[in-house]
């Protein structure tokens, strides 16, 4: 048995007429690093969403078929005791901020607070979370006077030292500068291989490309492709579909219209381009 | 309509010095990239084109403005200004209504209103939704009703404070559009970003801040190939221009164009 498990998972929101989740398959084991891609509208944020519980204990509507993750299922147990199953780090930070505390260090040792970690611990946990992420000096500020950037690393923080079994990430990048992106990829990547499971919605393919195990391909609340970055990514399935796909892979095709790329497949990293170039 | 930024200072009350002597013109009609790390001061900056903000030390003009001496609802017929969060914008109960309401107080006559109205829905391919209400639709065409409300005042100055941000590939592209149909109409374009490549691609001049100050400033291919300096503000060169330093190009590119024909010069 897979450690995430969707079985013919079908869900409506309330008050909608189509799915937005339409008999999804899903099988992720333990210490993967899975990336969710679509155009806006796929169902990206839902199945999120899903993972985390909050389908169908928040949101409500129609939810069909089973959500299992370590053996416990969601329509089975309650949102707090989902919670060390799996932790979501919102798209927009702003929404994830818990308002009831004034400084970054209380609001990341928040969620410790609430499942009755000991006050020793907490601190250990929260200091550890924090230089992991790096955003020690932001400690004594209010996470309100703070940049989206810096918004956006407290509330990735807050749920890392949650330690949950799988990490749910909606876009948590959308708001960093670009090294600034490349150093979170770093720590969720080191979380997948410290043995937490991550399942990350995410539009920025080249970061994606060079971090995740696997990629999911979504459109239209169904999975259209589910394989390697390398797989997914070239794919020319994805084509006028509202995708985005790497700058390297796209005009590596053009080369290969022109003579130029003669390598069978096509590249999604630097690397690959480099090297597939360098020897046309 | 020119801007001239003369050794601006800026100050926030809580004693962060967010800008630390920026000169800068930019000239009617240029197309300008910001670029550079969180907290380098970008969106302070353009707080002050407007009337946001006002210099702590230093000058801002719009023209003939000083924009210490007009209010932002003046400056709002000069310099129009798209938020990064486009709900922190928008409040009217249809998308009509909403972008009509910057023209209308700006006190154009109604037919004119009602013009600049319609292109800059059809622009934003929201010619659709005009009956919506902005909150029932989803967050990356509340972004274009946003970008529809700024147009449609028809400022000879347009700013937009991450455009991209949370944006599919079809969004991204129908944003770059807009920048191109202004660009053509003759406006002035300044547009704060994290995403390079879309950077590298739609501006011709590109300013690269860090810590308050102006780091680079020139054309997007000069600027965008400086790696090491660029990596001082937590920027990489665009991935087509990563790709074209390891072959060995001598030039920076910015766009595949750019880079097949390079790559052909290159095998020839």
């Amino acid at each position: 048995m897979a450690f995430v498990n969707l079985t013919n998972v079908t869900y409506k929101y309330p008050l909608t007429q189509t799915p937005a989740l339409q008999n999804i398959n899903l099988r992720v084991e333990e210490g993967e690093f899975v990336a969710l891609i679509g155009p806006n509208g796929a169902g990206k944020s839902t199945l999120c969403y899903t993972l985390a519980g909050f389908v169908p204990h928040f949101f409500k509507g129609e939810l069909t078929g089973s959500v299992e993750v370590a053996g416990m299922q969601t329509n089975q147990s309650s949102l707090h005791e989902w919670v060390l199953n799996a932790g979501l780090v919102f798209q927009n930070p702003f929404n994830q901020i818990s308002g009831a505390k004034y400084t970054v260090f209380e609001e990341i040792a928040f969620g410790l607070e609430n499942i009755g970690v000991p006050r020793d611990e907490m601190k250990v946990r929260v200091e550890e979370a924090m230089r992991l992420t790096g955003i020690s000096d932001l400690a004594d500020r209010s996470p309100y006077s703070l940049s989206g950037g810096q918004q956006q690393r407290v509330a990735l923080t807050s749920i890392l030292v949650m330690q949950p079994k799988v990490l749910v990430l909606d876009e948590p990048t959308s708001q960093l500068d670009p090294i600034g992106t490349r150093e979170v990829f770093g720590v969720i990547r080191t979380m997948a291989e410290r043995g937490m499971t991550v399942i990350m919605a995410e539009h920025k393919v080249e970061w994606i490309a060079n971090f995740a195990d696997r990629v999911i391909a979504l459109h239209e609340g169904q999975i259209l492709l589910d394989g390697t970055p390398r797989e997914v990514l070239t794919s020319d399935i994805l084509l006028d579909k509202g995708f985005g796909i790497s700058r390297y892979t796209s005009v590596a095709r053009r080369a290969r219209t022109l003579g130029l790329w003669k390598r069978e497949g096509l590249p999604v990293t630097l690397e690959e381009a480099a090297e597939g170039f360098k020897n046309a | 309509m020119n801007i001239e930024i003369s050794d601006l200072h800026f100050t926030y009350p809580s004693g962060v010095q967010a800008l630390r002597g920026i000169s800068l013109t930019i000239e009617a009609g240029e197309q300008v990239g910001i670029v550079g790390q969180n907290g380098a001061g970008k969106t302070t900056l353009v707080r002050h084109l407007n009337g946001l903000l006002h210099p702590t030390a230093g000058e801002v003009k719009i023209g003939d403005w000083d924009t210490r001496k007009y209010s932002v609802a003046k400056l709002a017929a000069r310099v129009g200004y798209v938020f990064q969060n486009p709900d922190d914008q928008l409040f009217s109960r249809d998308v009509r209504t909403e972008v009509a309401f910057g023209p209308k107080n700006l006190g154009y006559p109604k037919e004119q209103v009602e013009a600049l109205v319609s292109e800059a829905l059809e622009m934003t391919e929201l010619a659709d939704k005009t009956e919506a209400n902005p909150y029932d639709l989803s967050p990356t065409w509340r972004k274009m009703v946003a970008i529809a409300s700024v147009i449609a005042m028809d400022t000879p100055i347009v700013i937009f404070d991450e455009p991209t941000t949370g944006q599919d590939a079809a969004s991204v592209a129908r944003i770059a559009n807009v920048i191109r149909v202004l660009r053509e109409r003759g406006k002035t374009v300044i547009t704060i970003t994290h995403d390079i490549d879309f950077c590298a691609e739609n501006f011709e001049r590109v300013i690269a801040m860090s810590q308050g100050r102006i780091l680079l400033d020139g054309k997007a291919n000069d600027v965008l190939g400086q790696e090491e300096i660029l990596a001082a503000t937590y920027v990489d060169p665009p991935q087509l221009a990563r790709l074209g330093r390891r072959l060995g190009f001598k030039e920076t590119v910015r766009n595949e164009e750019e880079f097949l024909a390079a790559l052909k010069n290159m095998s020839a």
